[in-house]
């Protein structure tokens, strides 16, 4: 690892215009993620979180702009490059995408079997490591996600994102649908891997608690474009209505005596 | 502390000595050699050392756990892991190498991983505090005892299905009852509604394909007749069989796929959205609103269905006749008025009830037992359409017995 691979980002996005028809979800998005942080993205309803997210993760193409992970442009690389970019990265999607009809271990060889040669009994083994290693109890392996309850399957999920033990981990809502004791775990949970693994992690999230928790940064999507960059004190003093709302309502309150 | 004691292991102590891992000459990998994870054994007087060496990241693991797997651990020195060597580990390189550090302890060797730089320790210790459960992983079933399981399961399953279905028949029946006591409680628009979609749309391709099994028994039947000189017994054969059999077997079996499907689909998918329990809750007979007016509607439909299915079955008969075995539409007509029997038609349209009744039960049924999951959805579906098309052909034999029975 160069010294430049410690300071140029991770990730960083460009000028990213997204439009479907008519209706314009990002004017002009510029982001950059450094390696190691756990940036939180918020923003009110329809601002494009998770179409930022999908973006950069090459699910939705932007109609102007560009996104570079790892210094790689991704639209511009070949398949093959592609996928070796795409297994380091990890997502997790809002109520976890396991596929029905595999078992929470199965679900997670599915990268290890697709992209490595290790022998059946070690993957196996880092699948069982990798449940435990989410918090979820080793009975759960063999478990189809329909039999799951919605916390378990966000964990089995990141569990899958894990697979592979990627640089970056992606989460989408990681929280929604948690009850807070389950969320606060969560957030714990996601913290302790960052510092373990060394991750990067992309966050978008509605829960203020995690975001007091986890997040290193915060950017703020609004008016088609990134508000704010900044930690929780930068959140404090931007003035603006729906940032100093968000940031400053009662339910903040609540998280930050809580945090 | 290496003085060994271990039980049953052969008593070579050099079996480590010449060992030396050999990934290097396999250069045949896509990732360059030097960065494979590898290891390498060198020994002095006092212990061993066993040096991991290059990316030790699942995607350059190769066949690096089955050599350590290998490894003979009988060895009466100390055996010392050094891991300063590693370029690049994540949790999956770590867990080998943890697991192969807790055999020597285990064989009685009360070793260290040296050279462990921070960050490298922090991913020994979360392997090491999972270690035990993992090792609780369950073995796999033998494939073929799997096989045997799955398909007594399944055995199971449809009995059960049987069974719940022939319950479900009665709650149905019962409810339906209950409407005609009081007439407000009957559901006109949902019936009418249903009688379009599943009746009134499916004619189309009732007549097609019932035209062109007549058309089809026509073909065979004359070409097999005229052997006789008997040609004009085909009028016959296409009267009995489409009046009797086809004309309603093959309407059951594509409203089975067309009607009892989507039914099926439906009520399955309201009740994976909860819609079910939302109604039950606001006080609505879910029975009442969702399955008496679709099974009425069908029952209304297939008589009908079956009607058009004899007319487009002789139709097609009578064109193949006329074409290749030149028999006029007169003769034909005047045949089927003097040798077919009315019962004949009778016979084939007091099934189709019967058949729709078993269709829309089936198909209902399948829809109420759909789960939370998008994958139960097309999964019943599947089992309704199967069963219902199986349920059709029982009844369909049951009663070919029975009239053959009473020489109707």
């Amino acid at each position: 690892m160069s010294s430049t691979d410690l300071q140029d980002p991770i990730i960083s996005v460009h000028g990213i215009r997204n439009q479907f028809g008519e209706h314009v979800v990002h004017k002009d998005v510029s982001l950059d993620v450094k390696r190691g942080e756990i940036i939180g993205i918020v923003g009110g309803s329809g601002t494009g979180k998770s179409v930022l997210l999908r973006t950069i993760i090459g699910l939705i193409r932007p109609t102007a702009g560009y996104v570079r992970v790892f210094g790689e442009e991704l639209s511009e690389l070949s398949e093959t490059k592609r996928s070796e970019i795409e297994r380091r990265w990890g997502v997790l999607f809002q109520d976890g995408a396991l596929f029905s009809s595999l078992t929470v271990a199965e679900n997670i060889q599915v990268p290890l079997k697709e992209h490595t040669k290790i022998s059946k009994k070690l993957m196996d083994e880092l699948a069982a490591l990798k449940i435990r290693m989410v918090g979820l109890a080793h009975e759960a392996a063999l478990k189809y996600p329909g039999e799951l309850s919605g916390g378990m399957r966000k964990r089995a999920g990141l569990a899958r994102a894990l697979a592979l033990d990627p640089e970056i981990l992606f989460l989408d809502e990681p929280t929604a649908g948690l009850d807070p004791i389950g969320a606060a775990r969560f957030d714990i949970l996601v913290k302790q891997l960052q510092e373990t693994l060394g991750l990067t992690v992309f966050l978008v999230t509605h829960d203020l608690d995690t975001l007091h928790a986890v997040c290193d940064r915060i950017a703020v999507l609004g008016e088609g474009k990134v508000l704010v960059v900044g930690t929780m004190d930068d959140m404090l003093q931007f003035d603006h209505p729906w940032v100093q709302e968000y940031f400053t309502g009662p339910r903040a309150r609540a998280a930050k005596l809580g945090g | 502390m290496a003085s060994l004691s271990l039980p049953d292991r052969r008593q070579d102590p050099y079996k480590l000595r010449v060992w030396r891992d050999d990934s290097r000459d396999h250069g045949a990998d896509k990732i360059l050699a030097d960065a494979i994870a590898h290891f390498e054994i060198s020994e002095d007087d006092q212990e061993v050392t066993i040096s991991f060496l290059g990316r030790w990241v699942v995607s350059c693991l190769g066949d690096a756990d089955q050599r350590i797997r290998n490894i003979d651990c009988s060895h009466e020195k100390a055996i010392r892991l050094e891991v300063s060597g590693i370029d690049q580990l994540d949790t999956a390189g770590a867990w080998v190498i943890y697991r192969f550090h807790r055999r020597l302890s285990e064989g009685g060797m009360g070793i260290g991983i040296a050279g462990a730089e921070a960050r490298f320790q922090t991913l020994f210790d979360v392997v090491a505090e999972h270690e035990e459960h993992v090792q609780k992983i369950p073995p796999h079933k033998h494939p073929l005892r799997e096989l045997f399981e799955r398909t007594g399961r399944q055995v199971e399953r449809n009995f059960q299905d049987l069974y719940n279905s022939v319950g479900f028949f009665g709650l149905s029946l019962a409810t339906f009852l209950r409407g005609m006591v009081d007439f407000r409680r009957f559901r006109a628009v949902s019936f009418v509604h249903h009688l379009e979609h599943a009746g009134f749309d499916a004619v189309t391709i009732i007549f097609t394909v019932s035209f062109l099994v007549g058309a089809v028994i026509a073909y065979m039947g004359g070409e097999l007749l005229k052997e006789f000189g008997a040609e004009v017994l085909t009028v016959d054969l296409i009267a009995y069989s489409v009046l009797r059999e086809f004309g309603v077997l093959l309407s059951a079996i594509m409203i089975a796929g067309r009607s009892g499907s989507a039914f099926t689909a439906q009520i399955g998918s309201m009740k994976a959205n909860e819609e079910i329990d939302a109604m039950r809750t606001l006080g609505l007979n879910p029975v009442e609103l969702l399955v008496v007016p679709r099974v009425l509607a069908l029952v209304v439909a297939m008589p009908i269905l079956t009607f058009i299915a004899d007319v487009a079955g002789i139709f097609g008969g009578a064109l193949i006749s006329l074409f290749s075995l030149d028999v006029s539409p007169a003769m034909f007509v005047e045949t089927l008025e003097n040798e077919i029997e009315l019962r004949h038609f009778l016979t084939g349209l007091v099934k189709a009830p019967v058949f729709a009744v078993l269709i829309g039960v089936i198909g209902c049924y399948q829809g109420m037992r759909v789960q939370d999951t998008a994958e139960s959805i097309g999964e019943h579906t599947t089992r309704s359409v199967v069963q219902a098309i199986f349920a059709v052909i029982v009844a369909d034999a049951l009663f070919a017995m029975f009239f053959q029975e009473i020489g109707f």
